[in-house]
């Protein structure tokens, strides 16, 4: 592969310390990224930095380390605002995770919003994070979930999309890419649809950021949810982007400290902005380490990873096609550097276990995507997910391992 | 590498997966349990005909499994069939502390070695569940429950 002047692989793996571990005495070999990604050195010296030199609770104490903690914790979300071009901070509200922020929209806007009778759009490639929550909102209020339908490529019927948005659509979430199969969804369409007919959408945006720029206000996003330990972060940080202008009327989801303006036991007043939806001691490492990894990312800069990640996606899907008993699942036009498959005959469970030996670690099982299953007949599949740190060797690597799995089960 | 792989995937057990023994349904059947593992959406149901003196006369399992859950439904059906009920329960109990590690050895008398087989499979922790699903399947028949998740 010609690689980029601008984008030397072999220098970003040098970044990601856990490329040095061997694995049953092997060359690592990751393909589990859309799973969790690996860590640079810049956010695991982000985060140890914090503990070790500026940490204490935020937004509290008026002493150095806690104005300190504040103004790091604060930069994080500054960050993430210029990263997604949101036009506040106010609209950046930091949660656990992705599932956390879905949860937040279900029961804030969902419960606002939904009356018996409504439904709420989603389609058959989402997570189950994006499923679950509003199964349990449409119980509490009398409203329906239907899924927009795909097909064997695994790419979302537009107009079928269309025709069941209808009046009685109160809310559309859908995922950016498919996290199972790794087809880019046409986000800016379907808001563009919704909002013709004034439906909000959520986004989600878990498997999209770790390779491509996202601009919450060029696709004109209602909610957009991400996670931070795919996009190269720690783990129990995610974000949720709201437009002020629905945050100002959703009620909190969670009561505590730190979202309150003033409390009596009569009456709570709220805090206004991002802080009404964060209560309690918020992730403050976390979110710290977070915004180390989005300086991480930017540094590099999207159009040398996506290039990158799409090169290797077609080098491991013509690799991967050109085997024998092998199905790869889901083949839309656009992708991101997913690669999901099956063997005839073969359980993906015995795959991964076969595989592993050979140090190379892929996702196998249902993806948190159980109806996506269903509608390939499949229970589970193996999923190769590539990063920015992925090379041709990782392709060859797997290719062996597959290889190695045949000759076992011959 | 592969030492640890050929003790999980040896001979036997591949043969079981691939061809494996009393697979089907038997209708109407005095005892069924249906197992199901919710990490990977494999599903194992486990029939049993019971005669007058509560002896397996027969068992038979269906479903949608891994090799190693496969062959562990095969090689159980094969074990069970003629046992009576207690004595499958004594043998669920022991090969359950077998594959979890809890037991090292157990004397199941003839059938010690088959299921010492399938006892490999504690080198690979994620996958003890694969091997115990039928187990417990069978096990939920017998006193008369139905479903077993084991997450």
């Amino acid at each position: 592969m010609n690689e980029m002047t601008s984008f030397d692989v072999e220098k970003i793996r040098k970044d990601f310390p856990i490329f040095e571990e061997k694995i049953h005495g092997k060359r690592l070999t990751f393909l589990d990224s859309g799973a969790s990604a690996q860590k640079p050195t810049v956010v695991l010296d982000a985060v140890r930095d914090a503990y070790t030199h500026t940490y204490a609770n935020v937004h509290r104490g008026v002493h150095y380390l806690s104005q300190k903690s504040t103004e790091l914790y604060e930069g994080a979300r500054e960050t993430i605002r210029a990263h997604m071009n949101a036009e506040s901070v106010d609209e950046i509200i930091f949660t656990k995770g992705t599932t956390e922020a879905i949860n937040l929209v279900a029961h804030s806007f969902g419960l606002m919003s939904l009356k018996p009778g409504d439904e709420i759009l989603l389609s058959y490639l989402e997570h189950h994070s994006n499923i679950v929550p509003w199964q349990l909102i449409a119980e509490r209020t009398g409203a329906t979930v239907k899924a927009v339908p795909i097909n064997n490529d695994g790419e979302l019927l537009m107009d079928q999309f269309t025709s069941m948005l209808s009046e009685k659509t109160k809310i559309v979430a859908v995922t950016h890419v498919s996290n199972a199969i790794g087809t880019v969804v046409p986000v800016k369409e379907i808001i563009d649809l919704a909002h013709a007919k004034g439906v909000p959408v959520l986004i989600d945006g878990s498997q999209a950021m770790p390779h491509m720029k996202v601009d919450v206000r060029a696709l004109d996003a209602d909610f957009y949810v991400f996670t931070g330990h795919k996009v190269f972060g720690p783990t129990g940080i995610g974000v949720l982007y709201a437009k002020n202008e629905l945050l100002e009327k959703m009620p909190p989801y969670q009561g505590g400290g730190d979202m309150i303006n003033r409390v009596t036991f009569e009456k709570t007043t709220f805090a206004t902005g991002h802080s009404k939806f964060e209560a309690g001691t918020p992730p403050i490492v976390q979110a710290i380490g977070l915004g180390a990894a989005i300086d991480y990312i930017n540094g590099i800069g999207f159009e040398n990873i996506a290039a990158h990640e799409q090169a290797l996606l077609s080098y491991a899907t013509t690799q991967i096609s050109a085997l024998n008993n092998v199905k790869i699942i889901g083949q839309a036009k656009h992708k991101a550097a997913i690669v999901s498959f099956s063997m005839n005959g073969i359980h993906p469970h015995d795959i991964g276990t076969i595989i592993d030996q050979a140090g190379v670690a892929v996702r196998v099982g249902h993806h948190c995507a159980q109806p996506l299953m269903d509608f390939y007949d499949v229970p589970s599949t193996v999923r190769a997910s590539f990063a920015l740190y992925n090379n041709r060797d990782d392709v060859d690597a797997l290719v062996a391992s597959i290889k190695m799995v045949q000759e076992f089960f011959r | 590498m592969l030492d640890d792989l050929k003790e999980l995937y040896q001979e036997v057990i591949l043969d079981h997966s691939k061809h494996p023994r009393n697979f089907g349904k038997i209708t109407p059947c005095s005892h069924q349990g249906h197992g199901y593992n919710p990490l990977c959406g494999d599903t194992i149901n486990v029939y049993l005909e019971l005669d007058e003196h509560e002896c397996v006369s027969n068992i038979t399992f269906d479903g949608k499994g891994c090799a190693i859950s496969t062959a562990s439904a095969s090689m159980m059906t094969d074990v069970i069939k003629g046992k009576k009920m207690n004595d499958a329960n004594t043998l669920f109990e022991n090969f359950r502390k077998l594959a979890t590690g809890e037991c090292e050895e157990i004397d199941a008398g003839e059938d010690t070695e088959r299921l010492m087989v399938l006892a490999g499979v504690k080198q690979f922790p994620m996958r003890v569940k694969c091997a115990t699903l039928p187990w417990h399947a069978m096990h939920t028949a017998l006193i008369g429950e139905t479903e077993i998740s084991t997450e």
